[in-house]
């Protein structure tokens, strides 16, 4: 069975900077609590000898030359879908709150 | 029959080459079907009529002199939503993008564009493409054309409900279990997932990059095939796309569709893609489209393939896991929503309350499932062994291509279901995907072409064909080649079978003759 407790998917939606509501940490706990007990099945498939794939086809060393291209986005391009700038850079609210 | 429309892209383009059509003409009657359909279908998300006529106009000033860029110049065609674009907005059917403006276009939409393609529009999607049915866009679902109570399947459902209801010949998907099979399967049309790195995912939205691989959706083998012939091959930009010299696919589907191309081909019929989990007319038709298959010649074989018994399980942790990731980029900062809150606070409240305002119930899911998998004194048992399911999958993969060139399964276990039924249960929802997964876990290609009509409820059915990886063009022959005798049987492509659906009720998502106008047009 699964460990997913209300105080662990509130956690986890820390992590993930999402405000969750009580219904929602609620409604996830029991979704999650069953799709876990599902894909919890491949560990009992996975045994030591068998290596890990991260990627269905690899390559290896895929490089460029370190120049700038001609195609790289110009810094208007780069903050044109931005909530808010200042010509040149993107701006944010306060980083630190007041208990920092 | 005289509507441009009912054509395929392979016979308008043969018009435009000798003059019957312009390129003006054949967008406007998509255009115009766009507008007398899609308050129903609601397969676009977003369409601007003076840039498709525009483009469509510039298509046919080339013809006119002489230098068209390629045989499908002036063909219309249809684009997924995931795919950016720098004239049309790229929602990805989120929120937490809506009316944003890309400041570059995707690759396959470059590639389109200087093949002269004239886009239509951007379709309806599963947001960020996780979902099996469309019915998670934020923008409300597309229905299916074959009945507008059911789903069209997903994620990609705009693109294969736009084929189907003639709004567009062809369209542009994207496929990470299989969102462009799935729906391929449940609309009645054809759709294809190339092997994983052959077309570039640069511009596509990610979802699970291990996973994600862009492809056609269209109503014939041969009109794929065109379009996976414009959109294919290396691409920088993108740093798993693979340097392969590609053959024509339309030369494959072409020779496939030749008297006698299916004889003494081996295909091996996966035996765990049976039983009760897969509805009688499902199967019924699979069996009738092997029949025909060996009668043609070919050698019918069973084949086991006993590690895709863990296929969904371990997509289910490798899919979220990515997709926490890339979805991490959606930080209110540099691009789409932000929320504002009481007092300002700091840029980690301001994320969050975007973050929970601008996503999905399906997305916040697998973001936290994701987030789970993927912490620490968890990785190993669960991201971990998904890995190794994949190495698993991959072997028995290439154990059996070993003894027969490709693999035959149903697309999926049942025919379109009725809108909102599986929505409360997202294991049902899931487990829809059972026979595409494994594909996009091994990377290999996989087609998915009309089978018929299932008996029970007259609704259409797919059979899928696998292919090692690199293989895409043996796909496309195969797939020809029993569509050939499909068509035989039926007097045409599947599609023409539609019934004509009620256009006289708009659904709540109607809207007037543009579209453009619901979407924020513009950053």
């Amino acid at each position: 069975m699964s460990d997913i407790s209300e105080d662990r998917v509130r956690h986890l939606a820390g992590l993930a900077r999402i405000d969750l509501t009580n219904d929602e940490v609620t409604h996830l706990t029991a979704e999650l609590s069953k799709i876990v007990d599902v894909v919890a099945t491949v560990s009992a498939a996975a045994t030591d000898d068998i290596p890990a794939t991260s990627h269905p086809i690899p390559l290896t060393n895929v490089y460029r030359d370190d120049v700038v291209t001609d195609d790289v986005l110009t810094t208007e391009q780069a903050l044109s879908g931005a909530p808010e700038h200042d010509g040149s850079r993107f701006k944010v609210s306060a980083i630190l709150g007041e208990e920092q | 029959m005289t509507d441009l429309t009912r054509h395929t892209a392979a016979e308008l383009a043969a018009q435009l080459a000798d003059g019957t059509t312009t390129s003006v003409a054949v967008t406007q009657a998509h255009l115009d079907r766009i507008a007398a359909v899609d308050g129903t279908i609601h397969a676009f998300l977003h369409v601007n009529p003076e840039l498709s006529l525009a483009a469509a106009a510039a298509s046919d000033a080339r013809r006119a002199s002489g230098k068209p860029l390629s045989d499908l110049d002036g063909v219309p065609l249809a684009i997924k939503d995931v795919l950016v674009t720098t004239d049309m907005p790229s929602t990805s059917g989120s929120k937490i993008l809506e009316g944003w403006m890309s400041p570059y276009d995707a690759t396959v939409v470059t590639r389109a564009r200087e093949a002269g393609l004239v886009p239509l529009g951007k379709t309806n999607m599963d947001e960020f493409a996780m979902g099996s049915s469309t019915e998670h866009s934020a923008y409300g679902p597309t229905r299916n054309p074959w009945d507008t109570d059911r789903i069209p399947g997903g994620s990609g459902g705009g693109s294969a409900a736009a084929v189907a209801a003639f709004e567009a010949p062809f369209a542009l998907g994207s496929d990470t279990g299989g969102s462009i099979r799935q729906p391929a399967h449940i609309t009645g049309t054809v759709g294809m997932k190339p092997t994983y790195g052959s077309v570039s995912r640069y511009g596509a939205i990610a979802l699970a990059s291990s996973l994600d691989q862009v492809g056609p959706c269209s109503r014939t083998v041969l009109d794929a095939a065109l379009l996976h012939d414009v959109i294919g091959g290396y691409d920088r930009h993108d740093s798993t796309s693979l340097k392969d010299a590609w053959p024509s696919f339309a030369e494959a589907a072409r020779s496939g569709a030749q008297p006698g191309s299916l004889k003494g081909l081996k295909v091996g019929v996966v035996s765990q893609y049976a039983g009760e989990a897969f509805q009688t007319g499902v199967m019924t038709r699979f069996r009738e489209s092997l029949e025909m298959l060996a009668a043609a010649g070919a050698e019918i074989v069973d084949v086991s393939l006993p590690s895709v018994e863990h296929a969904v399980a371990a997509y289910y942790l490798i899919l979220p896991a990515e997709a926490s990731s890339n979805l991490a980029k959606f930080d209110s900062v540099r691009f789409g929503m932000r929320a504002t809150i009481a007092g300002g606070g700091t840029v980690e409240q301001v994320m969050s309350a975007t973050r929970e305002a601008g996503f999905g119930p399906e997305v916040k899911r697998r973001i936290i499932l994701g987030t789970y998998a993927l912490s620490a004194g968890y990785y190993d048992a669960y991201y971990g062994s998904a890995q190794k399911v994949r190495t698993l999958i991959q072997r028995d993969f290439d154990q059996a291509f070993a003894s027969v060139d490709v693999l035959a399964t149903p697309t999926a276990p049942t025919t379109a279901w009725k809108l909102g039924e599986k929505l409360d249960d997202p294991l049902a929802m899931y487990a829809q995907d059972i026979a595409t997964i494994p594909a996009n876990l091994a990377g290999i290609p996989g087609i998915s072409i009309p089978s018929g009509i299932a008996p029970e409820d007259g609704l259409p059915v797919g059979i899928q064909f696998l292919a090692p990886a690199r293989h895409d063009a043996k796909l496309y022959s195969v797939a020809a080649g029993l569509e050939a005798l499909l068509h035989a049987q039926w007097g045409g492509p599947l599609t023409s079978q539609a019934p004509d659906f009620d256009t006289a009720v708009p659904t709540q998502s109607a809207r007037s003759v543009s579209p453009t106008q619901s979407t924020r047009g513009g950053a």
